[in-house]
């Protein structure tokens, strides 16, 4: 099955190599990272995780959105999904590798990492991260690439993959869950001691994960022979606005709960983002950014005619992509270190490098999908035909 | 409900309410570790720093230079990449959560001396994956660098800001080197850690010998005649963020 990633078209080659090249340029930083550490990244004393902990965060979000997919189709035996399901899968396959990669080069002793391993801690949150993210891969692989094999053979996925399928759905909500308990529960943590840290997670993963997917979907209609049934990408599309919905509500209780309750330690943090404290505005424009994106994104997808105009979708899906992105994959990182637990703010930039390797990585990120969906899809134009 | 069932669901519910959390929350087990002869020992060290003798002095660095001179602590110029062991800040900083604006002329701006509080219920070694911190018996949270993945996972979860990761070598800012410690590596995160290796060896903390007006007194909290115990029964102390939970063992003398 392998063998149809290695043919394609001029754009296709074309695209791989220019992710290659970011991956080239991502490698190199890294390795300079390596030499000189972490101070190469625009991390400090007081905001001790950065740009890679919440790309990682992001994405164990979008890898955990694949069950959106799967679960209709097995579950609630939703046909027009059976088509998708595998193309939710093999996001979920390239998320969680980002993942683990953004973890790889977040740590200050990079061959050390098997210490983990070696001495298994129960007490730590990061084992049972370490454990449900890589049995969520495991999980994916197998699903999905059954699932496939079966179409390519022309037949049914085979028998003995249901029962992963059915681990793989509660599975995915753990990977949110387990991530968000890295961060609620931590003392003199405010913006994180929440209680609905994981709802809150899994709200906003369930949202932009099948966006982004419903995009990916798209464009390999575009320039395949692939064709996705209407009613699946409305489904899809209802989907991603209920959970957008949650998402907002869930923030207004975060906001509630801060304000009403006047505490400062509470407010602070969403001060700061949104509004500046102590004259530190550097994230102000991103996150109000970020929420009139999502709110205006929330009106296109409420609005039954705009969501069922594919231009204003697809509008939708990417201002809500934005602004997933941008509260998650950096706002609530500093919120949680700023302010310090002095009372003070020391400002966090990301690097030059920092981004270097960031891009590296989600450029292979893209690679795996693309090659992925590519053999999907041919397997399916193949089937088709 | 019967009488029986409604015990058993008592005796089930006290289960699930008493075994979940107490496995979550369970304390860490110190490893096993018996002090050479002539070692100092104690149930649980603290300290307690009288800190109205440190503003009779403020321009007294004494426990800080001692502290950072024989530990290797690297003195790095940019502030973001900084690595203290204990160091002073004000009091606003310190105690961010007890403004009082009544009070403001007694403590205001005045300094305070930080360190690891060596918490009795410590946030950062119920975080560490890989146990590189972990909690002796006598009650000192320790750091093994040579386990440490420096994942900084212990730096988000301690609500004090004790912790120090190196960036990058700290070696080339080590001003004078004590060969007696062991430096650090780049990629590996440190603190305070009481002195451990003096105490084997007799020796009381060197910022506690290094300060000549006698601000510090270490000892043992669990030992009703020590003259910490003494001196917290009979003067007013406050800890640092003690609503957290953590049970700092550090302690400020300010009546
Ligand atoms: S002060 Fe911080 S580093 Fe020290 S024991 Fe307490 S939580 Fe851990
Ligand atoms: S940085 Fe080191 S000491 Fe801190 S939690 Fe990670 S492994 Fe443990």
């Amino acid at each position: 099955m392998f063998e149809k990633a290695l043919v394609g078209s001029r754009k296709y080659w074309l695209w791989v190599f220019f992710l290659l090249v970011l991956i080239g340029i991502g490698f190199l930083a890294f390795l300079a990272q390596l030499e000189y550490g972490l101070g190469i990244t625009g991390m400090s004393r007081d905001v001790s995780w950065g740009f890679y902990v919440a790309q990682f965060t992001f994405l164990v979000g979008v890898a955990a959105s694949g069950v959106m997919v799967v679960l209709p189709y097995y579950l609630h035996n939703h046909k027009v999904f059976g088509p998708v399901t595998v193309f939710g899968e093999f996001l979920a396959i390239a998320a969680v590798i980002m993942c683990l990669l953004f973890i790889i080069v977040d740590i200050g002793q990079t061959h050390r990492l098997f210490n983990v391993l070696l001495h298994p801690t129960p007490h730590s949150m990061l084992f049972y991260d370490m454990i449900v993210l890589n049995g969520y891969l495991a999980l994916n692989l197998i699903c999905g690439w059954a699932a496939l094999h079966g179409e390519y053979k022309g037949t049914k996925y085979p028998k003995w993959v249901v029962p992963f399928i059915y681990i793989s759905i509660p599975w995915a909500f753990s990977i949110h869950t387990v991530t968000a308990f890295l961060y609620a529960g931590l003392p003199g943590r405010h913006f994180w001691l929440t209680a609905i840290m994981a709802p809150r997670f899994l709200a906003s993963a369930f949202c932009s994960g099948p966006a982004f997917l419903l995009i990916a979907l798209l464009i390999a209609q575009k320039v395949s022979r692939l064709r996705i049934e209407p009613k699946a990408i409305d489904t899809l599309s209802k989907i991603i606005t209920y959970a957008l919905l949650a998402n907002i509500f869930f923030f207004g209780c975060e906001l509630f709960t801060a304000f009403y309750s006047q505490i400062p330690g509470h407010m602070y943090p969403v001060m700061y983002l949104f509004k500046g404290l102590h004259g530190h505005t550097e994230w102000v424009i991103f996150m109000w950014t970020a929420w009139i994106f999502m709110a205006l994104a929330a009106l296109l997808l409420v609005i039954p005619h705009t969501r069922r105009n594919l231009n204003t979708l697809v509008l939708a899906c990417v201002l809500l992509f934005i602004g997933a992105w941008i509260d998650k994959g950096i706002g609530l990182l500093t919120g949680g270190f700023t302010p310090t637990p002095f009372e003070t703010i020391t400002p966090y930039r990301p690097t030059v490098p920092e981004l270097l390797i960031s891009l590296g990585i989600w450029a292979t990120g893209f690679l795996i999908m693309t090659v992925l969906f590519k053999i999907a899809v041919a397997v399916k134009e193949a089937r088709a035909a | 409900m019967k009488r029986r069932d409604l015990l058993k669901l008592a005796g089930l519910s006290a289960v699930v309410a008493g075994g979940v959390p107490g496995f979550l929350n369970k304390e860490v087990k110190a490893r096993e570790y018996t002090p050479p002869p002539g070692a100092l020992t104690a149930k649980r060290w603290g300290m307690a720093i009288d800190i109205r003798k440190c503003w009779e002095h403020p321009e007294c660095r004494d426990c800080i230079k001692a502290c950072h001179h024989i530990h290797n602590v690297p003195e790095i110029p940019e502030k973001k990449k900084e690595i203290k062991w204990i160091w002073k800040d004000e009091f606003e900083h310190a105690f961010p959560d007890q403004p009082n604006e009544f009070n403001d002329v007694l403590l205001q701006g005045k300094p305070f001396l930080l360190l690891c509080n060596h918490c009795e219920h410590p946030p950062c070694v119920r975080v560490c994956p890989t146990e590189a911190t972990f909690k002796r018996e006598d009650g000192i949270v320790m750091m093994d660098y040579h386990r440490c993945i420096g994942c900084r996972f212990c730096m988000a979860a301690c609500p004090f800001g004790a912790r120090s990761f190196n960036w990058v070598d700290p070696r080339p800012y080590i001003r004078e080197f004590n060969p007696e410690f062991p430096t650090r590596m780049k990629g590996v995160v440190e603190k305070c850690l009481f002195c451990y290796e003096r105490l084997e060896k007799g020796q009381i903390p060197a910022c506690v010998e290094a300060c000549k007006h006698k601000a510090l007194i270490f000892g043992d909290l669990e030992d009703e005649n020590s003259e910490i115990s003494r001196v917290l029964r009979s003067r007013f102390s406050i800890r640092r963020k003690a609503e957290l939970g953590t049970g700092p063992s550090v302690f400020y003398l300010i009546g």
